[in-house]
């Protein structure tokens, strides 16, 4: 059984070896581009069936990025809305046979995951400049700055490995049960594989936007701008 | 099969079959504190649920490093060459 720590080369482009993961990464995102730019390209006042879903999308995104954090949604509705809708296409391509999620690997995960400590940095550092940046390492006082410098390296490492376990372990255990059982044995598995891959996006996602605004946030948590976000829903009638 | 291998599977398995027992017991008293929860206030059940999606991924990871130490150890181990 070929390890699932190691990655199929498929062919060298030039000295950089191109692995199956990157080819699935590029087609996804070829078609995360490709979609955002049809679906938006004709956008009215009055929405259209098509953009309704999408302005639902976008209220739904806004809507939990200020009810987890409590910040205004704006500034970070690009990245963490590209890394969940990134994630949740890549974690779900799993059910066009022949394709391994690229998030089953290790470079992917490692990639998002350096994404998110370089995005945690660069929104601390537009925030509240460099200086203040530094100094919210020796936040309480200044003998916790190794344990800070740490802390903050090894929780983007637990993201990554979190990440990487989870979808890793499910195709695994689908090829594993695959190959002891028949065809349609691991159907049960895959829908199970299905909610995996939407809570780990999610909680991806959530986990890079608590750790920006935990850099950003002086401590006084600001109010949640809402303009934009509809009410909170009605919880539903049972 | 020299004994290096022998004991590189059985610490594979023995690592996620310990491993898992902390996170087992540690998941099940979350779930049981968010449905108390859930069962006296059902009108946070929203908020509660998101916190503890979160929270059991938290615990959850501590089982996926044992299962990663498994995985090293039966296909990456740096002893068997």
């Amino acid at each position: 059984m070929n390890s699932p720590l190691d990655s199929v080369v498929l062919f060298q482009l030039g000295p950089v070896p191109i692995t199956q993961a990157i080819v699935t990464t590029w087609a996804i995102m070829l078609v995360l581009v490709a979609g955002a730019f049809l679906l938006t390209r004709r956008l009215g006042l009055r929405p259209s069936r098509r953009q309704a879903a999408l302005e639902l999308m976008v209220a739904t995104l806004d809507t939990q990025i200020s009810e987890t954090t409590g910040a205004a949604p704006a500034p970070y509705r690009g990245f963490i809305g590209t890394l969940f809708l990134f994630i949740l296409v890549a974690n779900w391509s799993s059910l066009v046979p022949g394709i391994d999620p690229p998030t089953a690997k290790l470079e992917t995960d490692a990639a998002l995951a350096v994404l998110v400590f370089m995005s945690v940095i660069w929104f601390a550092i537009r925030a509240r400049g460099v200086g203040g940046w530094l100094k919210t390492f020796a936040a309480p006082n200044p003998v916790m700055i190794p344990l800070n410098i740490l802390q903050s390296l090894t929780r983007v490492f637990s993201m990554f490995v979190r990440l990487f376990g989870n979808v890793m372990s499910g195709v695994f255990v689908i090829g594993i049960v695959a190959s002891l059982a028949g065809l349609l044995v691991p159907i049960p598995l895959m829908a199970l594989d299905l909610l995996t891959g939407l809570v780990q996006a999610y909680i991806f996602a959530v986990l890079a936007m608590v750790f920006i605004t935990s850099a950003v946030e002086t401590g006084a948590r600001t109010s949640p701008n809402t303009d934009l976000a509809p009410a909170p829903t009605k919880k539903k009638e049972t | 099969m020299d004994y290096l291998s022998l004991a590189s599977i059985f610490c594979a398995a023995f690592a996620v079959a310990f491993g898992a027992i902390g996170p087992a017991l540690a998941e099940g008293r979350a779930v049981a504190a968010a449905m108390d929860a859930i069962a006296r206030q059902p009108d946070a059940a929203n908020t509660i649920s998101r916190t503890l999606f979160v929270g059991l991924a938290m615990i959850e990871t501590t089982a996926i490093y044992c299962l990663v130490i498994a995985l090293l150890l039966l296909f990456a181990n740096p002893l068997l060459g």
